[in-house]
């Protein structure tokens, strides 16, 4: 299936608990034009998603027409319009570790790639979420030069054919967001 | 004109913030965002601040008056004020905010008080100085499109 990719606009759903921060996203977010959906907390990003909280193994598409869901996985995403989930780390309820976990332990949505943010520098916390799945941990203030780096990470699940190189740990290290 | 002479008047207030410490580079990321598609970015970002600070103060306030002060309570509203304060680059009231995150750690009441009082303060000359840089904006705003 060809797809005219530059055409196609990615939509990236914003997860923050703090009203400026989502405000500052979605503006660098719609500047770099990429779609936007912002969310204040990890039970609305599921409810969006239409993810039940207590479901595990047993996921609800809001998409309808899911026969085969190997081949068309690429399809029920567009579908669905979500291409990125960018998240706060510290929410109250639920945090956003806890919503990379549960996005990736689902069957529909665990190749949507997931970047976390976070106020406070703690290298641990930055390696835990990397090593769990993240691709990318950005320290806030995010800026417009971090959120250009998301675009690589959108075409790689658009192609999969494409190769690019996994520079992911050691630009995400550097990377201070200064 | 009218508005080379505001825009003068505002980017010497906002430099002087800068020079003050008051501002960081964070707010000038802010300004990159907003352009004629968005030209009330900016005002929308610092109103949004404004509120939620005084709300947190409030809280603060309300917090600190009591006998056996809940310092984990104080420590998640600070959090939350420190964190606006860097997005929108409001750097003195950050480190304002640090220091009282570092007094509560302590668990001393005495040192929460002072570290607050300097948030309040830090904040209200922020609150003078940003009204009067959106008054100069709105009034930019407002003769650009008496022009058109």
């Amino acid at each position: 299936m060809e797809m005219a990719v530059d055409k196609t606009q990615f939509h990236v759903l914003a997860v923050d608990d703090s009203l400026i921060d989502r405000k500052l996203i979605e503006r660098l977010l719609k500047t770099s034009s990429f779609q936007v959906t912002a969310v204040d907390s990890g039970i609305k990003a599921l409810e969006f998603l239409g993810l039940n909280d207590d479901d595990d193994d047993e996921d609800e598409q809001r998409d309808s027409n899911s026969e085969s869901i190997s081949s068309d996985e690429d399809q029920d995403h567009q579908d669905l319009g979500v291409n990125l989930i960018i998240t706060d780390y510290c929410m109250p309820g639920m945090t956003g570790y806890d919503l990379l976990k549960k996005i990736k332990k689902s069957s529909c949505f665990k190749d949507i790639p997931v970047v976390i943010m976070s106020s406070e520098n703690i290298p641990s916390r930055i390696n835990r979420c990397l090593e769990d799945g993240a691709e990318e941990f950005f320290l806030k203030p995010v800026r417009l030069s971090d959120v250009n780096k998301l675009r690589p990470h959108l075409m790689k699940g658009r192609s999969k054919d494409i190769d690019f190189p996994d520079r992911t740990r050691s630009g995400c290290l550097i990377s201070t967001g200064n | 004109m009218a508005i080379a002479a505001l825009k003068t008047q505002h980017r010497n207030l906002v430099q002087t913030m800068f020079d003050e410490g008051m501002l960081d580079n964070q707010f000038n990321q802010l300004q990159d965002l907003q352009d004629s598609s968005n030209p009330n970015f900016v005002d929308e970002v610092i109103t949004l601040f404004c509120n939620d600070a005084e709300r947190i103060i409030t809280e603060l306030t309300r917090h600190l008056s009591y006998q056996n002060v809940d310092f984990s309570k104080l420590d998640s509203y600070v959090h939350q004020l420190k964190g606006s304060s860097s997005s929108i680059g409001a750097h003195r009231l950050k480190l304002a905010c640090v220091n009282l995150r570092q007094a509560s750690d302590g668990w001393n009441k005495e040192e929460c008080v002072e570290a607050f009082y300097s948030i309040r303060r830090e904040y209200c000359h922020l609150r003078t100085k940003f009204q009067v840089m959106m008054q100069i904006q709105r009034r930019i705003v407002s003769l650009e499109n008496n022009q058109q």
